[in-house]
């Protein structure tokens, strides 16, 4: 056998599946508890907010009841709490105290491989978890549509923008508890500047400009587009989110290489 | 072709040389038995060999693929075998060992954890998940999850390190097994018995490079003799009569509370004490000698 024939490629689908089955074979002990939180998140919160503040301070914004429009901008809530924070703590876990990389890399499995695994497997799940709050909307009367047939897919790409973003954080911070910095400063702003619970028009200037580089508030107005319609602006919006997955996706490899390989 | 050959590798972490031009090359078919103490650069060269590892200088191949260039081709020839148990403990035994069948591009995935599972003697824990098991099974589950592709080098960084007594010897049985399947195997150990009863030679490793290196039974003869001579005494006597053999020009290590007269076959009469308790040289007085360590 000679040497340079077994040369191997780089990014190969069984190397990447086989890091994904490893992260399906823990999944199926631990996806009830995930799905039941999932599920019940929106519905609190289209209960709390959508019929609490709906009933008594706002009737409908931008054209569409109040309850609908925090139905559908939820979505961007479970995708990012389904993506970024999974892929901060699960990756920062697995290199440091279960020593899961390591042993991963030993196999015929090299960093950009690693990564990319587990950035497509948390956006597949994001993918999924995503439509739930537009489809518990539907219970509070939100008419379906076809443009929703793509929401996982806008989930999903935005969700592997947050995967990268988590798994290069998780490569940087020395301890767990710094993660505390990065929710303060970046999740929960990304979160709130959405327009998910109000518009972004009523927000000063520049918080507004911010919005717009905020993949959340992009995804939400995919999401609404689906919903009720899409411009053509909304192009513009996905090929952001594409761009963001691919940027986040190349330095969240290199990120983790530095922290992995000596 | 030799299964692993390395020559005048370096790796420097900051000002720390770990390994520092190591030469070390693992003919096919043998257990080769890498012994040092803690800190010698064993885990490092380990790592160098799986790609986890670049090193700063030096040509190192595995199974005749360039490294770091060709990492990954060896790495699907080659098993592995942490020193800490790595295995994802909610997942059942059989999954943990799927898992790694298609890490490893098994074919029959199958019949792969089949085989793995009779290896470890855990086929009726086969769906039990892996923090139900004990110690012992743990770690028959860990190497034979480095075995899942049946490779033809394996690689274990003290495996035994830290386990109790009769766990080790379970491993030991383990390795003992592969070793008669003709595996080449590369193991690390700070511990002297586990390369004895393992290692067809030994190289013996410490700041980074290899001192020494030949069948146990030949290191003896070539660094001890064929006798030791072990005196046990309050310190201040042992302090004297260290000074006054190692005159004679033997040579003497501290072993616990007593000292170790080395070679003293070649001893002229009167040198040891009536008192010493003789008997054959051992790796474990090769080890002190040549590493100035106190053996575990
Ligand atoms: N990632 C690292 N960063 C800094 N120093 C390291 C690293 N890995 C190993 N070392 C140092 O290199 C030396 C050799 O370590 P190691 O290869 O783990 O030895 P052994 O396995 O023989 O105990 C030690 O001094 C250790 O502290
Ligand atoms: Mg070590």
């Amino acid at each position: 056998m000679s040497a340079g024939a077994k040369r191997m490629r780089r990014l190969e689908p069984a190397a990447i599946a086989g890091v994904m089955s490893r992260e399906v074979a823990n999944f199926r002990t631990y996806w009830k508890g995930t799905t039941f939180s999932s599920v019940l998140e929106p519905i609190v919160y289209l209960l709390a907010f959508g019929l609490g503040l709906g009933a008594t301070l706002v009737d409908e914004v931008e054209g569409v009841p109040y309850i609908q429009f925090v139905g559908t901008g939820m979505v961007a809530t479970a995708v990012i709490f389904s993506s970024a924070l999974p892929a901060m703590f699960g990756t920062f876990v697995k290199h440091r105290f279960q020593n899961t990389y390591e042993a991963i890399l030993a196999a015929p499995v090299d960093v950009e491989e690693l990564v990319t695994a587990e950035m497509l497997w948390i956006a597949l799940r994001s993918g999924i978890y995503g439509c739930v709050p537009l489809i518990v909307t539907f219970a509070f009367g939100l008419d379906p549509a076809w443009g929703m047939l793509l929401v996982p897919f806008f989930c999903f790409v935005t969700a592997l923008g947050f995967a990268g973003f988590g798994v290069t954080m998780a490569a940087t911070v020395d301890k767990i508890d710094q993660f505390n910095y990065v929710t303060a400063l970046c999740i929960t702003p990304l979160f709130l500047v959405a327009g998910t619970f109000f518009p972004i028009s009523g927000l000063p200037k520049g918080v507004q400009l911010v919005a717009q580089i905020n993949p959340l508030h992009q995804l939400v107005e995919l999401v609404r587009g689906g919903a009720f319609g899409f411009e053509w602006v909304d192009t513009a919006r996905f090929a952001f989110l594409v761009a963001i997955a691919l940027l986040t996706w190349r330095i969240a490899i290199a990120r983790m290489r530095a922290r992995l390989i000596d | 072709m030799a299964a692993i050959e390395l020559s005048g590798v370096v790796k420097h972490f900051g000002p720390i040389a770990a390994v520092n031009g190591l030469d070390l090359e693992v003919p096919e078919g043998i257990c080769l038995g890498l012994l040092g103490p803690n800190g010698a650069g064993k885990s490092t060269t380990m790592r160098l060999l799986t790609g986890q590892a670049i090193a700063d200088a030096g040509e190192l191949r595995v199974l005749g693929h360039g490294l770091p260039s060709d990492s990954k081709a060896a790495r699907l020839e080659m098993g592995v075998v942490p020193q800490l148990d790595n295995l994802d403990v909610d997942v059942t035994v059989e999954d943990n060992l799927a898992v790694y069948a298609r890490l490893y591009r098994v074919e029959d995935v199958g019949a792969a954890v089949d085989r793995c599972l009779d290896l470890a003697r855990l086929r009726d824990r086969r769906r039990d998940a892996v923090d139900e098991l004990s110690g012992g099974m743990r770690r028959r589950l860990l190497l034979a999850r480095g075995l899942v592709h049946e490779p033809r080098l394996v690689l274990l960084d003290e495996p035994t390190v830290g386990l109790d007594p009769q766990i080790r010897t379970e491993i030991w049985t383990l390795i003992g097994e592969l070793k008669s399947r003709g595996t080449t195997i590369l193991i690390s150990t700070h511990y002297i018995e586990e390369a004895e009863r393992l290692a067809d030679e030994v190289a013996v490793m410490t700041h980074g490079k290899v001192i020494s290196r030949g069948r146990p039974a030949d290191l003896i003869a070539e660094h001890a003799g064929r006798q030791t001579a072990e005196v046990y005494a309050p310190p201040q006597r042992l302090a004297e009569l260290r000074a006054s053999v190692e005159a004679e020009g033997l040579k003497v290590r501290p072993a616990g509370p007593a000292i170790a007269i080395v070679g003293s076959e070649r001893a002229a009469a009167g040198v040891v004490p009536e008192d010493a308790v003789v008997r054959a040289a051992t790796l474990e007085d090769v080890f002190v000698l040549l590493t100035g360590e106190e053996a575990e």
